[in-house]
């Protein structure tokens, strides 16, 4: 593969716009509210259900509750343990989905029309009956503290807890959202039926249905599945105090290639300048070969294999961020090129053809995205957990071509910083010396 | 909580197309193989040029050259600037991409479906009019370079993955990394690259998919403007590998390094690939591998998990898309405390339980309805469908091999899975490896 897939990296503004997709609200008898696409074509329904919150939730002594009790959704409910549960979800061929990130639980569920009701019955008893019987707490418990033992010597995961515990100090965000192998043992089941309490209610649900389904069927559908929930969960944390003091961090770790994160204070999802700085983003470091970044570090220098920045639009903080890895003796080169790079787009600002392409690839883009039941599902509830209407839809592709070369370059200057864009280094690098320790 | 580690993408194996799609297929006058697949949900289409070489058809002592390759292609042909390939996509709201394996290198784009002549006539360009300057092969060499430090260098398990095929495999060219070792892709140049190109890149060595809102017709149309003229290579060698000479001797290997904190042990052994009018044998070990490790009831899980605590992940996967033998792969992470001696031990024993009970007739309902509905659900995905097509296309299936599979997968019995089992389940063939800590005493 000549580059990485960035699916991951990609934020929301990305999504297209002008695609051939009809969104309905759909409200239920139960007082619930849904966006749908209906379409027929295949016999079955993808389902997105996203609660606000998440790993952010937990208690501060109590890290990866979440975590821990989202995996174990999944694990034995109602009448079913692990195994009978697992057992009834093949047979159905069912596939659900739960994980935990920091502001959000997700649930993704794909169910054959021909099964569709008992699908929902299965469904329904993990998110409203989970047992969290002991033996399965144990079991995940187990896996879980098997991944942060495999984080301890991994370059990239030690890059990542670094940054975080850097950059947030004391906000849940300055831990993993597994938790730590210290949180995890100390997690009780009563923890765990707190978290579920605190993190899946009515309160702070948002839900996508896509695919072979009519809006009065999917009305019955999530009373059943949802109506039982507790009407409010926990109150979300506040805003992170951000501690970016530029400068590089460098954390000794015997491997041949560094791994490095960068961030920089970023931009709220809300602010009017947003979707302006995500194409600002899109030009210096998004992904493609095009990005100046990518053209500068590797196209040209031949440091790394990728080198990417994004904007890292959390609940609770707004980062503007970056990774790239490169060997020992050349990543103190590549931080250098990066630093450049994010100076001169500062002080210089894009030129008009970088804006014009720039805004032909997004706008082009767009309709690509809207390709599957499921993919579809997945963006339109993201599009909710941003506040962003269904019409966003339509809109999004005008407001990209309304920007003008001299917004652009006006974000590039007030919102680029590079005194304060902060690297955290991973490896033994040659010439990079350590600022913040 | 399903997986911990990402051993492989999937546990079972992509698997089937989607019937209720229209799946077309023809050829040029050149050679050139053509695939559609019709999907008319969105106005998007997925391009994809697969050619039939990998890295095991590279000559011996330049292993990496058919992924180097793939990256020079994006470096320029004689009437376009490198990077300029991408950069029309882009500009054209598409995405672009390459990919290398054993068996064949693609290249695909995805873009609105009335850019499809766009992408045709710059993939045709670079299969005939490749232009390489120096600089750029000795810059993209270094991101090479790079890429292997990302992948491998820096990863433990990656390192393993390297020693226990090069232990497998006696003979064949499987045995060689795709990317290449690295004292080997240091050497690598631009004479190498452009020999794999001349003798490699040719319409008659090339399968072309589309996938997406379009016909048949508009394909041909397209395909025989863009791709017809270009002259196939009379000269194409026959696509023989070294085989395999019986395999008569256990292997067994431990890889410790100090970035390894959680240990596992994995077993590998030599098994059959699916062939063309002959896919039985690797329809049963598919279902074999989903009856061991898919799910949280598989076997493995059942032994290993609920009846004992010996592990807290195990896995099972067999890959039968393969041009030549491939491998039946097995794993299993030890919870802390337990040794990988007492992991493997109970791996055997949940093994020779199975090859003495068989499948439980329930599980195994449960796995083919799974497989039927899969049908369903891969119809969401019309680009997995190109994929699937152009992978079993250059590794030696037909179209009517991949429409024959569900059927064949649903008709297989328990015995013939047991059988499949008995006959792969053999240590002489395999590799036992752990991959461990240096300070951890076992």
């Amino acid at each position: 593969m000549i580059r990485l897939a960035l699916a991951l990296l990609l934020c929301l503004a990305t999504l297209p716009a002008r695609a051939a997709i009809e969104i309905e609200e759909v409200t239920t008898p139960g007082g619930l509210s849904a966006w749908l696409v209906e379409d027929h074509s295949i016999p079955f329904v993808a389902l997105e259900i996203r609660f606000r919150g998440g790993a952010a939730l937990d208690p501060a002594d109590r890290r990866g509750v979440t975590n821990l009790m989202t995996g174990l959704l999944e694990e034995g409910a109602g009448d079913l343990d692990a195994r009978g549960f697992s057992r009834a979800t093949e047979t159905l061929a069912a596939r659900f989905g739960y994980s935990a990130g920091d502001d959000t639980v997700s649930v993704s569920a794909q169910m054959l029309t021909e099964n569709r009701a008992e699908s929902v019955d299965l469904l329904r008893d993990s998110l409203i009956a989970p047992r969290f019987d002991p033996d399965a707490i144990e079991r995940v418990r187990g896996q879980v503290l098997s991944g942060l033992r495999s984080d301890r010597t991994d370059p990239r995961a030690i890059a990542g807890r670094e940054a975080r515990a850097l950059i947030y100090d004391d906000h849940p965000y300055a831990t993993d959202s597994a938790g730590t192998p210290e949180s995890v043992a100390a997690i009780t089941r009563a923890d765990i039926v707190d978290a579920h309490a605190a993190a899946l209610a009515r309160d702070r649900v948002h839900i996508s249905a896509v695919g072979d389904i009519t809006p009065d069927e999917l009305a019955a559908l999530l009373d059943r599945l949802l109506g039982e929930l507790p009407e409010t969960g926990a109150p979300l944390p506040g805003e992170a105090d951000l501690d970016m003091p530029g400068g590089t961090k460098v954390v000794s770790f015997e491997t041949p290639q560094s791994v490095a994160l960068f961030a920089q204070p970023g931009i709220d999802r809300d602010d009017p300048d947003f979707l302006t700085a995500y194409v600002l983003n899109h030009i210096l470091g998004g992904g493609g070969f095009e990005s100046r970044l990518m053209s500068e570090v590797r196209e040209k220098r031949g440091l790394t294999y990728g080198v990417y920045s994004y904007l890292a639009e959390k609940d609770a903080a707004d980062l503007w961020m970056g990774s790239v890895s490169s060997a020992n003796d050349r990543i103190g080169e590549a931080i250098e090129v990066i630093r450049a790079e994010w100076t001169r787009m500062r002080e210089e600002g894009v030129s008009a053809e970088e804006l014009a392409d720039a805004k032909t690839y997004l706008t082009g883009a767009f309709p690509l995205r809207f390709d599957g039941n499921a993919q579809i599902a997945s963006i339109t509830a993201g599009m909710q957990m941003d506040g962003l209407s269904p019409d966003y839809v339509t809109k999004r592709n005008d407001m990209v071509e309304a920007i003008t070369l001299e917004e652009i370059n006006r974000v590039a200057r007030e919102r680029l910083d590079p005194g304060r864009l902060t690297f955290v280094v991973v490896g033994t690098p040659d010439g990079v010396t350590d600022s913040i320790n | 909580m399903r997986r911990l580690i990402a051993f492989c993408l999937l546990l079972l194996p992509a698997l089937s197309p989607a019937r209720a799609d229209p799946v077309t297929s023809f050829a040029l006058d050149n050679g050139m193989d053509v695939v559609v697949i019709e999907d008319h949900r969105a106005p998007v289409v997925t391009h994809m040029v697969w050619y039939r070489v990998g890295a095991a058809d590279e000559p011996p002592g330049a292993s990496g050259i058919a992924h180097f390759l793939e990256h020079l292609m994006f470096k320029g042909t004689e009437t376009r600037e490198p990077g300029e390939f991408s950069s029309i996509v882009a500009r054209n709201g598409g995405t672009d991409n390459a990919f290398t394996s054993y068996d064949y290198t693609a290249y695909f784009q995805r873009i609105a479906a009335d850019r499809l002549g766009l992408v045709m006539e710059l993939e045709a360009d670079r299969m005939v009019n490749l232009a390489l300057r120096e600089e750029d092969v000795r810059t993209e060499r270094d991101v090479i370079l790079e890429e292997r430090n990302q992948r491998v260098e820096n990863n433990p398990s990656g390192l393993f993955r390297e020693q226990v095929s090069a232990a497998q495999y006696l003979n064949h060219p499987y045995r060689v990394p795709i990317i290449g070792w690295r004292h080997e892709i240091t050497e690598l140049d631009r004479d190498a690259a452009l020999d794999f190109y001349t003798t490699h890149m040719t319409p008659n060595n090339a399968i072309l998919v589309v996938a997406g809102d379009t016909t048949p017709e508009e394909v041909r149309t397209l395909a025989e403007e863009h791709y017809g003229a270009l002259p196939a290579n009379p000269d194409l060698p026959p696509r023989t590998r070294p085989q395999e000479p019986p395999q008569l001797a256990e292997r067994r290997l431990t890889l410790r390094d100090a970035r390894v904190s959680q240990p596992y042990v994995a077993r590998s052994y030599l098994a059959p690939e699916r062939d063309s009018g002959a896919q039985d044998k690797a329809a049963a070990l598919t279902l074999l591998a989903g009856l061991l490790g898919s799910g949280q009831t598989s076997v493995l899980n059942e032994a290993l998990q609920f009846e004992s605590q010996i592990a807290v992940q195990t896995g099972a996967w067999y890959s039968g898309m393969s041009l030549d033998d491939t491998t039946f792969n097995l794993f299993v992470v030890p919870a802390a405390g337990v040794t990988l001696q007492d992991a493997e031990d109970a791996l055997d024993e949940a093994l020779a339980e199975f090859l003495e009970t068989g499948p439980d007739p329930d599980h195994l309902a449960r796995i083919k309805s799974q497989l039927r509905a899969q049908e369903i659900y891969d119809r969401d995905d019309a680009a997995g469908e190109a994929r699937r097509y152009g992978r079993a296309l250059t590794q030696g299936l037909s179209v009517a091999d991949v429409q024959a599979w569900p059927d064949i997968l649903q008709s297989t019995t328990a015995e013939e899975i047991t059988a499949a089992a008995r006959e792969v389940f053999d240590r002489r063939r395999a590799v036992t490896g752990w991959l461990m800590s240096p300070e951890v005493t076992q």
